[in-house]
């Protein structure tokens, strides 16, 4: 007897977890209201305050529309993260995506196609489409710059980079030899570049544009770090890290933000952490190289996953969130794909730390004519096995064409995959 | 003729001659059951159906983004003894697992004999010994980060002495030194405790007797120390030789089994497998291999134990 009350107990629970789970469809009108949740990496307040702001906003206007969660995980594992809750089925209705990762959510069919606005520069969506389809929106294309503290520059008696660009002389020569100056005269860094630390080498996008370099072909299937080209600006790092100490060597931290370098080169949304900074900065365009002006843009695009859970919903928030009003709120932290606010007016109001002469050289132009930073199918691996492979290079005495040649010999079964 | 029929009647009386359902080993039979019930729950949830799904996905090829799941038989076990990158990580791991249980083991031991003597401060040190055991490990390994630096506080101190330290994550031998160090230091305390207890379990006696009979310390430690406190010699290989296999935060916090893939142990290039690159399929094969490795190791310890133990509580 207590058996069969039992086994009737399990049964009903059973039948009525079924019903829950069977209850999670798209239609609003069934139940209570929609949630939806973004996974993002930044964890800045100032960030994420004007995404609630914005998510408020569209809340006025959508009833049936509950909660609208933006949850942050730390940009290092974000990814990883990412996917490990696809993964298990905790999908979020809308993510962030790195461009690096671009092509493998593109071509996995794990994005939902989105409207393409017209306003939106076809540079800034190539990454994002396939076979004519849009499948997230580039909210932020942030040119890489070089933010110089221009007090070290001239205690080291160096000419600014901005003088040197007035003169027509800041070229990555003169950067070295500022970084090295710097160095000999202070004991702190000369060229920092963000986010490498000799492990984040795809980094290195930002000099070896200047070299006309590349890491594979244009279709992704042929390595090309043995190419004369890469071979000179690895050779030029290299010189820089352990010959020039024009850079910090491998270990070595040295916080540009904090005033421990001369010079960092970085994507321009992070001018927000020069905020508090105790010493004068400026921010240059990158120098130009052998193959003369280049600029390099990191990219992140917002898609809506097809997997979400609320896959109409998300997409209409997300046409909200990039519209052309909340597009110029975001301005002031990711520079935007629009056409129409690409102008030194719109920018200017954004980013009140930057002067119009930088935005106009380094925002827009970089916008206009920068190479998007690399990515590839399978990017995770690429990138593991470069990192592995590149890690004799980052010895004082190491064979420059020899290590390269190596990548390409492990990356190339990889690309042509 | 008449045909005779036995009717049964049922008649109420006393009850049959039957031994009753809850005898008392079926009722002991129950409340052990019912002890290990919890435990039991437990294992069955959180081991074995996890390991029955790792045993299913290495026969898959899952890709997380796709949404595909298709079934590839053996493919994953051909492709993981084709891995040229499998023997590196293998050489890794073994490095490691030898370096880090030599010297735990032996410093453990040795930290263990010295605060067992009977002076001043000895607890203080035990407090000091232990303490890391306690300490977040990812806290401990990215202080250890710092220190390890080119620029950091071991290299400061080494140029104090005259000494050029070397970039220490940076070289493919100081990186793994540097991890068998950080971890070594995490856990020592914890094996220290463990032999600590074991020696104050020999009897005074017969170090006594010993004396009397004119041995010397070494001859004391090796001939009553060491034999009286072998199972606990046994319990702590067998926790740190597993413990080592299992690193990770300090490879991931430290050097993202860099330089070139020099300490890119078995658990790091699983993670790399599933979770970094997507190959959850593949991931799960690598954890099998880690899986019958552990195994291996623990029943050769416990085989052993005749040899290495010279007795069992």
């Amino acid at each position: 007897m207590k058996l069969r009350t039992l086994t009737a107990a399990g049964l009903a629970a059973a039948l009525l977890a079924l019903a829950g789970c069977g209850g999670d469809s798209d239609d609003p009108g069934s139940q209570g209201p929609v949630d939806l949740r973004m996974t993002i990496w930044s964890a800045n307040a100032k960030h994420t305050a004007l995404f609630d702001q914005i998510a408020a906003a569209y809340k006025k206007d959508h009833p049936e529309v509950g909660k609208i969660t933006f949850e942050s995980i730390p940009m290092e594992n974000y990814t990883t993260t990412l996917t490990t809750q696809i993964g298990g089925g905790n999908v979020p209705d809308l993510a962030w995506i790195l461009e690096s990762s671009a092509p493998d959510f593109v071509t996995s069919g794990a994005l939902a196609p989105i409207d393409k606005d017209p306003d939106l520069l076809p540079s800034t969506t190539t990454n994002w489409e396939q076979d004519g389809q849009l499948f997230a929106y580039p909210f932020s294309t942030s040119p890489m710059g070089v933010f110089v503290n221009t007090d070290l520059v001239t205690a080291a008696g160096r000419q600014t980079p901005a003088q040197q660009v007035a003169a027509g002389t800041w070229t990555w020569e003169q950067a070295a030899a500022t970084g090295a100056a710097v160095q000999q005269k202070s004991g702190k860094g000369g060229i920092v570049v963000g986010d490498f630390d000799f492990k984040g080498w795809d980094t290195l996008t930002a000099v070896w544009g200047g070299w006309g370099a590349r890491p594979w072909s244009e279709d992704g299937k042929t390595c090309e770090f043995d190419k004369p080209e890469m071979v000179d600006a690895m050779t030029f790092i290299h010189k820089m890290a352990f010959t020039d100490k024009a850079m910090p060597g491998p270990g070595i931290t040295s916080d540009f933000y904090a005033g421990d370098a001369a010079m960092v080169l970085t994507q321009i949304s992070r001018a927000a952490l020069l905020e508090k900074a105790k010493f004068k900065w400026d921010l240059v365009p990158l120098p130009t190289g052998p193959k003369g002006e280049y600029a390099v843009v990191g990219q992140a695009g917002i898609g809506v996953l097809k997997r979400g859970e609320h896959v109409d919903a998300a997409k209409d928030f997300l046409k909200f969130f990039s519209n052309q009003e909340n597009s110029a709120k975001l301005a002031q932290f990711f520079p935007p794909p629009r056409k129409s606010q690409l102008t030194t007016a719109t920018l200017a109001k954004a980013n009140p730390l930057l002067k119009p002469a930088q935005l106009q050289s380094v925002v827009i132009n970089g916008i206009e004519s920068g190479v998007i930073k690399s990515s590839h199918t399978g990017y995770a691996e690429v990138q593991q096995t470069v990192r592995a492979a590149l890690d004799p290079l980052w010895q004082p005495n190491a064979d420059v064409q020899k290590v390269l040649t190596e990548i390409c010999a492990k990356i190339n079964p990889l690309l042509s995959k | 003729m008449t045909l005779l029929v036995r009717e049964r009647v049922e008649v109420a009386g006393p009850p049959p001659d039957r031994p009753p359902f809850w005898t008392m080993r079926r009722r002991d039979e129950l409340a052990g059951w019912l002890f290990v019930a919890p435990q039991l729950a437990g294992i069955i949830a959180f081991v074995l159906v996890p390991l029955g799904l790792v045993v299913w996905y290495s026969l898959h090829e899952w890709s997380v983004l796709a949404d595909t799941f298709d079934y590839v038989g053996l493919g994953n076990y051909s492709a993981l003894a084709d891995d040229p990158r499998l023997g590196p990580a293998l050489r890794a791991t073994g490095l490691f697992s030898l370096g880090l249980v030599v010297l735990n083991l032996s410093l453990a031991l040795f930290l263990a004999v010295l605060l067992n003597q009977k002076l001043r401060g000895t607890v203080v040190f035990r407090t000091l010994f232990f303490s890391p055991v306690v300490v977040t490990l990812v806290a401990w390994t990215i202080v250890w980060g710092f220190l390890l630096q080119d620029n950091g506080g071991i290299n400061g101190f080494l140029e104090l002495l005259g000494i050029d330290g070397p970039n220490w994550l940076r070289g493919d031998a100081t990186a793994m030194i540097s991890v068998i160090v950080v971890q070594l230091f995490k856990n020592v305390g914890l094996n220290m405790v463990l032999f600590l207890a074991a020696l104050q379990g020999v009897p005074a006696e017969l170090y006594e007797a010993a004396r009397i009979d004119g041995a010397s310390a070494w001859a004391r430690f090796r001939r009553i120390t060491v034999p009286l406190i072998s199972p606990t010699i046994l319990l702590t290989s067998i926790l740190t030789v597993v413990g080592s296999l299992q690193v990770f935060a300090q490879i991931a916090v430290l050097t993202q089994g860099g330089p070139g893939t020099s300490t890119t142990v078995l658990i790091y290039y699983l993670y790399q497998q599933a979770f970094q690159f997507h190959h959850f399929g593949y991931g799960a094969t690598i954890s099998l291999l880690l899986f019958v490795i552990v195994l291996a190791l623990t029943a050769l310890q416990w085989r052993m134990r005749r040899k290495l133990s010279f007795y069992e509580d």
